[in-house]
């Protein structure tokens, strides 16, 4: 059995998968590993170029596969480096979380934020308390695919 | 099936520290596709790229993973590595396993698991990876230098002894910037406009350098190489071609203003230049004062004018210009210091910035050269120097330190000794910060021959009591309450980013910190390079800096623009979106959202029963794109794909790294 399913067990740790955009909150990151910050190691990323690039479908596809937390983070609004790509997501993800919260799912397992190049701090704080708020929440059983469940658990 | 390659970087103990090599190595084996792992103590040095070049030819492989520091750090060079052994460079992907890794991560039980899931994710989505060819892009041979100051004078004259043509923008009427406002500079005491006159007279006689004065950037688009650029030419009411500079117009003009040069301590004219040595020397009629312009009446400038120079029809005009290259030096503000009330500016005359005071030594300032008191004329004998005002101070201030204050106050300190012989200086500071050639000695003579008094400690009120302002302190030192009757107080307010950076920096396309100063690129290597290609800054806009700084930092962004326009094409972006026409519906929701105008309607036909169909559908110009996906997420039907970043790739990631559960 795998880990996940076994969520009762003292064990569980979270899997948080987070979507960074190349140019502010991916470098954030990387700031806060030169800095030598630190945050869980239940958090991994995804570099996007944008976070315009961010479909959806990714989050969904995610929680599918047993995310139990998605973090979305762009630069500030007004600083994208593709000038309008944090524009879109910010309304696209918005109506998205209230669409994920209209299908009964626990809408603060999504979450977006801005975190620039410079904000090291901000990026370990961030996954840091997402890791936490997460952790409290306990897993995600809702959307996950019970199918991809027993492919993996065999792998 | 791909054959991928898995490469792990040790990077010392940087890595091997917090992540169990071996253990990724053979978890890497296990990938699906994975035909060969290895790892290697320094990935990045030649023996490391050897050893990747070498097991792709050897192992026939057509994908590369290299689990190592951020790609932001090395992905270049892993993928020049892979071009060397024959494999297209956009076939290997970047595991971070270092900045977002080892390093954030302090034990190995954590660290390795997680290394293990990032590197799967990358083999999941290198599977997915194809072949991607770069366009190659015109380069205009052309520079922009906004900002007229030390930095963009250096910056343009370099470009332009090179051999381009460079345009510097400033907003001011005269190019000269702070350096034109200073008295001498440290540390050899050199008189700041005797050796910056002649660099501002170089630039306007320069062939290849174009000045546009009291003019302003209003709109860049485009991409490096291709930048177009919209500028205001704010409109002076004087012809340029016709004014001579004589000088007539600001003699004869019965109206005035505060003086933005000097600081608001002494007036000018309506219409008037902002310095003597003003470059170009042709005035501005400032339309806010200007008895005409108010009301309606007055047109003695126009009377009076030889040349008949005047001309109150003149209107703002938009320039539009493409350049290859943009050079972004557009300088510092000092902090107001009124928002910290114990300090009393604003309420006295003789409580001064130090750039107030810097006007105050100066032979073409509100005193002409006369060090003395604004209030009464009289020459101070007790001038307390406060250091640090807004600066290192993270509760109500900047965190940073400023840079310049601790010596310029010795300068000014010494300067005063030398006009006013019986005069006694007191600097309060926190630490004393003397880091550049000769600069030390420079705050020792300033200490032990020209008798200043340094004090560590703080000021906590200063107030007018009879002829004099009481400096109420305290020496931490000795841990002793200090009162000064002093005559004048000058506060070395924080070097800080111009008031409208922000703007700047949105208009440019370039980020900054949080106190707005611009961002380099990185903060050791790329100190003049920002994240937007052919972007370039210089001098205080990216940090508090000194004048030989500033200097070296516009020669260092010169060169990088002159490298940039020296090439015949540049190589483009290769991660561009891609239109799958035959599921295209044309609705253009695409076209709408592409920030580049990438996208236009193209009509296509295609076969239909037995006829031919015409439709319009979305096509990508891949000189224009810049790859955000943007428009990859509007397509309703899915048909628009991002190269590097396909919803293949980024969905293949998200099942490897979910693989755990």
């Amino acid at each position: 059995m795998s880990a996940a399913l076994n969520e009762t067990a003292a064990g569980w740790e979270p899997l948080i998968v987070s979507f960074c955009c190349n140019w502010c909150s991916y470098a954030g990151g990387d700031l806060a590993g030169t800095s030598r910050m630190s945050y869980p190691a239940n958090v991994k990323v995804i570099r996007v170029p944008c976070s315009g690039r961010m479909n959806p479908l990714f989050v969904l596809r995610a929680f599918q596969r047993g995310a139990d937390g998605v973090l979305v983070a762009g630069c500030h609004p007004g600083d994208c480096h593709y000038t309008s790509g944090n524009y879109q997501s910010r309304r696209r993800l918005s109506a998205f979380k209230r669409l994920v919260e209209f299908a009964g799912f626990e809408p603060e397992r999504f979450e977006v934020r801005w975190i620039s190049s410079s904000e090291g701090d901000k990026f370990a704080e961030e996954m840091t308390s997402m890791t936490e708020k997460i952790k409290a929440l306990g897993p995600n059983r809702k959307m996950r695919d019970a199918r991809w469940q027993s492919v993996t658990s065999k792998v | 099936m791909p054959r991928t390659g898995v490469f792990i970087c040790h990077c010392g103990s940087n890595i091997a520290g917090t992540v169990d090599i071996d253990k990724t190595v053979e978890a890497s084996r296990n990938f699906p596709g994975v035909v060969h792992a290895d790892e290697y103590r320094y990935l990045c040095s030649e023996m490391g790229q050897d050893i990747i070049t070498k097991a792709i030819k050897e192992n026939d492989l057509d994908r590369v993973v290299v689990g190592t520091c951020s790609p932001r750090m090395h992905e270049n060079t892993f993928r020049k590595a892979a071009a060397e052994a024959g494999l297209n460079p956009y076939l290997l992907e970047v595991a971070n396993i270092r900045e977002h890794c080892s390093w954030v991560h302090k034990d190995m039980e954590e660290a390795t698991p997680k290394a293990i899931a990032l590197l799967r994710a990358a083999a999941a989505k290198a599977a997915l990876n194809e072949a991607l060819e770069a366009p190659r892009l015109d380069v205009e041979k052309r520079a922009l230098v906004i900002g007229g100051g030390i930095a963009g004078i250096q910056a343009a004259l370099d470009i332009a002894e090179a051999g381009y043509v460079v345009d510097i923008v400033e907003k001011d009427p005269s190019i000269g910037g702070r350096m034109a406002q200073l008295e001498k500079t440290f540390p050899t005491l050199d008189c700041s406009a005797c050796i910056l006159t002649p660099k501002m007279v170089e630039a306007a006689q320069h062939p290849n350098i174009n000045l546009l004065t009291y003019s302003e950037v209003d709109e860049v688009k485009g991409f490096v190489g291709q930048f177009d650029v919209k500028i205001k030419q704010k409109a002076r009411y004087v012809d340029p071609v016709k004014c001579t500079g004589c000088g007539i117009c600001w003699e004869k003009c019965p109206s005035k203003a505060s003086s933005e040069f000097e600081m608001g301590l002494a007036k000018r004219k309506s219409i008037y230049v902002p310095f003597a040595q003003a470059v170009p020397m042709v005035p501005v009629i400032d339309r806010d004062s200007c008895l005409y312009f108010r009301k309606g009446r007055c047109q003695i400038c126009e009377q009076e004018c030889p040349p008949q120079a005047i001309d109150y029809e003149q209107q703002d005009e938009i320039i539009e210009r493409r350049y290859g290259a943009i050079v972004v030096a557009t300088g510092f503000d000092q902090l107001d210091p009124t928002i910290y009330g114990e300090y009393g500016y604003g309420q006295h005359p003789d409580i001064l910035t130090g750039l107030e005071f810097e006007r105050i030594f100066n032979a073409s300032g509100p005193t002409g050269g006369k060090v003395v008191k604004l209030s009464d004329g009289k020459p101070p004998k007790k001038v307390v120097f406060i250091q640090c005002i807004g600066s290192r101070d993270k509760a109500r201030g900047m965190n940073y330190c400023s840079k310049i204050c601790c010596m310029y106050t010795a300068k000014q300190a010494i300067l005063l000794k030398e006009k006013v012989p019986d005069a006694k200086s007191y600097v309060f500071y926190i630490d004393v910060r003397t880091g550049g050639k000769g600069y030390e000695e420079f705050q020792r003579r300033a200490a032990e021959e020209y008798d200043v008094a340094y004090m560590r400690g703080q000021v906590g009120k200063i107030f007018p009591e009879d002829d004099h302002l009481v400096v109420r302190g305290i020496d931490s030192l000795t841990n002793r309450n200090i009162e000064i009757k002093a005559d004048m107080v000058v506060l070395a307010a924080a070097t800080v980013a111009r008031a409208d950076a922000p703007e700047v920096g949105r208009l440019v396309g370039i980020n900054s910190d949080s106190y707005h100063f611009f961002n380099e690129a990185h903060p050791k290597l790329k100190p003049v390079e920002t994240h937007t290609a052919g972007i370039f800054i210089a001098g205080a806009c990216q940090a508090p800096k000194d004048i030989p700084e500033t200097v070296s930092q516009a020669s260092a962004a010169a060169v990088k623009a002159i490298g940039l326009l020296s090439k015949e094409k540049l190589q483009g972006e290769a991660c561009t979106a891609e239109v799958i026409q035959s599921e295209c519906s044309g609705c253009l929701n695409c076209e709408a959202i592409c920030p580049y105008t990438a996208i236009t309607p193209v009509e296509i036909e295609e076969r239909y029963k037995d006829g031919v169909l015409k439709r319009t559908v979305a096509e990508v110009n891949p000189a224009l794109c810049q790859g955000c996906g943007s428009c990859a997420v509007t397509c309703r039907s899915g048909s628009i794909n991002l190269k590097g970043f396909s919803n293949d790739q980024i969905m293949a990631e998200v099942d490897a790294i979910c693989l755990q559960r």
